[in-house]
């Protein structure tokens, strides 16, 4: 598509138009974006061509991309997907907004997400559930559901998404597209509304994992903004693409092929290993042994960060304030009540009680040293392997509704990503086939620190022998 | 029965420097509401805390004052609770792993009655820790709504926390001082009390001699050393009353009401909040290396007590003179620069600060800082007291010129002529004047009359228009007399 614009065979305007075009059109169906600004959308697309046309072009100029709504972006509506943000127009740019305005790409829109990331199928969302475009009575994934919805649906070139517990990774498994959560510290959080700080890391969506290199390489770098952003020479990304994967040594953890893994799952899964010893790459059997906790684990870190995240949403400043309240306590609580949806409010109540005189030391200080022997799991794997490979999610998307009552069932969709957050990893979700009932499966890819260009490597040299991320929703 | 008073304090200090603890707003006081508050004051979704070098600095300098163990690895936490003035709903502070460990400070505590004397006493300080300070809401500028202005939200403080060593409202007030002089004398704060850059927390308690702690009650918020002393007594005498009565004192927070001079309280230990800390993910730990720390000790200045060592032992000053000279930095410095013109005089240059200049100072409601005349200036004159050139007397007119109207010493001195007589000869004639014509006198002093000479003197400076060299006049004229 760069290649396109920079030969002038399409204008940035006429691309702009034609994904406005097709929102437009299958929007209303997927609910795929809570934000579209055409006018905006297209100045851009007009200042894109202009740079184009003087041949300052950078890799991305010119191109429409999707930014999920966790991303403050100035002068956009940014609502993390909540009733409490529903009126929150940002006066700012969040580090990766700049990033991709200074690289002339076009923001089409933001798109729709669980409710502040909290979900594995975007239903939590204010704005309404998102549609899974292979199959519209099932859901995307979450919480980038809305950007994974979108790019399968060709509603954008590619997306941005954010990935706490899975929330990249997920998605595009089950939407059937190309996803890299980066190491924790490469992309800048400064502007992307916190859900739990020590797990949160943004990264680019897309159906080619070159497309990820493209993104990454915008997206990344030391932000001096945000105090976790890492401080490391410029990379580029895409140097390693097209290296051949001879010797490459695969780690397969025996814990992410046992029990809770559905059978068309695991077969895609095994057929894509199949490729990859074709590809050249051998395959070890390794276990992270404490992964089996990751969940319990994750589900007692990240409520606690996010319940204190939470905090500043009070209606005193900005966003949802109840209309009618008796004092201050009374305006808190209404406000809250009603400005945060259910699965939110669960989260802030558990994050509350782990933190809580007398049960902090159960809790929170446990869950950080068993974070700490899942991260070591990881460092001993890699003394036997250069990647680790298994399943993104235990089963294909699901139906809307199917899981919404119980919430033990939702949180383990995130069983195999959860982990990789908890160690700070790279992690990537390719697809690799189809299961029962034709919805894609995702291949997980998890690599060790800031080896995010081998990973695109490893995804690149698939994707040139299979074509599953090149197909298209027949329902489309 | 007697009692035993124990006293504890924690103290918020605002550190010195121009912006935010975790952002760049400015922190200058007095500004028009919120037009300091940028997007981390103001906690919009997204933003992040960048920690401000400048305050760990200052944190680094108070420990070092003080002989405190610096943290190589601290770490902030966030206090969780609501309030509107705290926009975040959790304040950055530090918990369980504070920057400034265990350390001391030496007070002198004034005496309590006329005869006593003041005593020294070590008061130790349990750690000091890094926060952010909140905003401020603004009750009463419009009917039924409560207005917040967050310029101060993210204001760096240092809170000191002291053991609770001390037993007297006296010594409270003597340490509360003395830190007070010591975050000033590093630099670290400016110290105005009025503008909220130095508050004070009390804890007190009671107890009879060799039982275990009281419940203590902590008096929130002081912001003048004479209200401490008067919150201070006020809760003691409650606190006994209430023991005595035989009723228990309940752990409260509580206020000092400086128009009836009462405490009351403000919220029961029923009502405290469980603040839920945990270490902020958005920020890493604190790492304060070795080399850190020396580049901060090679900029401070010499402290108060070593500063006081030294005046006691390399210029003979007393104690007392001694302390006064190094209660303020201001006046340190004032006193070394007044004394370079001559480095002999020392006592002499003490007094004339402690005395004179003090009292100027206190007449015209002037601190050191603003003091009309300038170190050099009163140099200059007791330059000229110490060559003999200007008498006591001379140099008090001298130091009421300059201090109304300016100039250099010996310009005065030479405008008004105070410039004394020295010369031996000038003041023989003079004395064999006055004993020639005052022979019956001379007669009464030889046979025994000793009181007579300060009558002789008087009629001799009279006669030199006071310009005759006292010592020179004393010593001749006993010589005349004897015969």
């Amino acid at each position: 598509m760069g290649a396109a614009l920079r030969a002038k065979q399409i204008s940035s305007v006429e691309l702009t138009q034609s994904y406005l075009d097709r929102i437009n059109a299958l929007n209303p169906q997927l609910n795929a974006y809570i934000t579209v600004n055409p006018e905006v959308s297209l100045a851009q697309a007009r200042e894109a061509d202009a740079r184009l046309a003087s041949g300052t072009a950078d890799a991305l100029t010119g191109i429409p991309f999707a930014q999920k709504d966790i991303f403050c972006a100035k002068s956009w509506l940014t609502t993390c997907g909540s009733k409490m943000l529903h009126n929150f127009v940002s006066p700012y740019d969040a580090h990766v907004i700049s990033q991709f305005n200074k690289a002339g790409a076009i923001n089409l829109g933001k798109t729709n997400m669980d409710e502040f990331a909290m979900g594995s199928s975007n239903e939590t969302s204010y704005f309404g559930s998102v549609k899974n475009p292979w199959d519209m009575a099932r859901v995307p994934g979450g919480s980038s559901g809305g950007s994974a919805s979108a790019v399968a649906a060709r509603l954008c070139a590619a997306a941005t998404g954010t990935d706490t517990g899975g929330s990249i990774r997920q998605p595009a498994a089950l939407c059937g597209i190309s996803g890299l959560k980066p190491t924790y510290g490469v992309v800048s959080r400064y502007g992307m509304i916190a859900f739990a700080s020590s797990l949160d890391q943004a990264g680019p969506m897309a159906r080619y994992a070159e497309d990820l290199a493209l993104m990454i390489n915008v997206m990344s770098g030391f932000d001096e903004r945000d105090s976790t952003s890492l401080q490391r020479e410029t990379e580029n990304y895409a140097r390693d693409l097209n290296k051949p994967l001879t010797g490459l040594r695969i780690g397969l953890p025996k814990e992410f092929f046992s029990t809770g893994l559905d059978n068309d799952v695991a077969q895609a899964v095994e057929a894509a290993i199949s490729e990859y010893k074709k590809l050249g790459a051998t395959v070890v059997d390794i276990s992270l042994p404490n992964s089996k906790l990751s969940v319990p684990v994750y589900y007692v870190l990240a409520p606690a960060e996010a319940s204190s995240n939470l905090s500043r949403f009070d209606g005193v400043r900005y966003g949802y304030r109840a209309p009618e309240y008796t004092d201050l306590a009374n305006m808190y609580e209404k406000s809250r009540a009603q400005g945060f949806g259910e699965e939110v409010k669960r989260r802030i109540m558990i994050g509350t009680y782990v933190l809580s005189h007398g049960y902090y030391d159960a809790y929170y200080l446990q869950a950080q040293k068993i974070r700490r022997l899942i991260a070591q799991d990881f460092t001993e794997a890699y003394k036997h392997c250069d990647v680790i490979m298994g399943p993104t999610s235990p089963s294909t998307a699901f139906k809307l509704g199917e899981k919404g009552d119980d919430p033990v069932q939702m949180y383990l969709s995130d069983i195999y990503t959860i982990a990789v957050n908890l160690a700070g990893l790279p992690g990537m979700s390719i697809p690799c086939g189809f299961g029962a009932n034709n919805m894609p499966v995702g291949l997980q890819i998890i690599g060790n620190y800031f080896e995010e260009a081998r990973m695109l490597n490893v995804a690149h040299q698939y994707q040139l022998a299979t074509d599953w991320h090149a197909r298209t929703p027949n329902e489309l | 029965m007697t009692w035993e008073i124990v006293i504890g304090l924690e103290v918020h200090t605002q550190l010195s420097t121009n912006t935010k603890i975790f952002s760049g707003a400015s922190t200058a006081f007095g500004a028009e509401a919120n037009t300091q508050a940028d997007a981390v004051s103001i906690a919009l979704p997204g933003v992040l805390p960048v920690l401000n070098q400048g305050a760990v600095e200052r944190a680094i300098k108070f420990g070092l004052a003080t002989g405190s163990h610096i943290a190589p690895r601290s770490v902030f936490a966030r206090k969780n609770y609501f309030y509107p003035d705290l926009p975040k709903g959790y304040q950055i502070s530090q918990f369980d792993l504070p920057i400034v460990g265990q350390g001391v400070l030496n007070i002198q505590v004034p005496p309590l009655s006329g005869n006593a004397k003041p005593y020294e006493k070590t008061v130790r300080i349990t750690r000091a820790h890094l926060e952010e300070d909140a905003g401020k809401s603004i009750h009463g500028d419009s009917q039924g709504v409560t207005g917040i202005d967050l310029n101060r939200a993210g204001t760096p403080l240092l809170e000191i926390v002291s053991e609770p060593d001390m037993c007297s409202a006296s010594e409270a007030v003597a340490y509360a001082k003395a830190l007070h002089t010591l975050v000033r004398w590093i630099g670290i704060c400016d110290g105005n009390m009025q503008e909220g850059s130095f508050r004070c927390d009390v804890n007190v308690s009671v107890r009879h001699p060799g039982e275990p702690l009281g419940t203590r009650r902590e008096i929130k918020n002081l912001n003048s050393f004479k209200f401490m002393q008067q919150a201070i007594d006020y809760e003691v005498q409650w606190q006994i009353d209430t023991l005595e009565n035989g009723a228990k004192i309940q752990q409260a927070t509580i206020l000092f009401n400086p128009d009836t001079g009462e405490t009351r309280a403000m919220r029961s230990k029923e009502d405290a909040h469980d603040y839920r800390y945990f270490p902020d993910p958005d920020l890493l730990p604190l790492e304060i290396s070795t080399e850190w720390i020396e580049q901060v000790r090679s900029t401070l200045p010499e402290l108060p007590q070593a500063k006081q060592a030294r005046y006691v032992n390399d210029l003979g000053l007393s104690a007392y003179d001694a302390s006064i000279l190094t209660s303020s930095r201001e006046m340190a410095d004032f006193f070394e620069a007044a004394l370079s013109a001559t480095p002999s005089q020392a006592k002499i240059c003490a007094n004339w600060l402690i005395g004179e200049v003090n009292a100027q100072l206190n007449r015209d409601g002037l601190d050191m800082a603003q003091c009309p005349i300038s170190a050099q200036q009163l140099g200059g004159m007791l330059l000229r007291i110490a060559d003999g050139t200007i008498s006591n007397s001379g140099a008090k007119e001298v130091f009421r010129s300059m201090w109304a109207d300016g100039g250099e010493a010996d310009a005065i001195i030479k405008a008004k002529g105070l410039k004394q007589v020295s010369d031996n000869g000038a003041i023989e004639a003079l004395v064999d004047e006055i004993v020639a014509g005052n022979a019956d006198k001379v007669v009464e002093y030889r046979s025994g009359k000793d009181k007579l000479f300060g009558f002789f003197v008087g009629l001799a400076m009279k006669a030199s228009k006071g310009k005759a060299n006292p010592a020179q006049l004393n010593e001749i004229l006993k010589k005349k007399l004897e015969g």
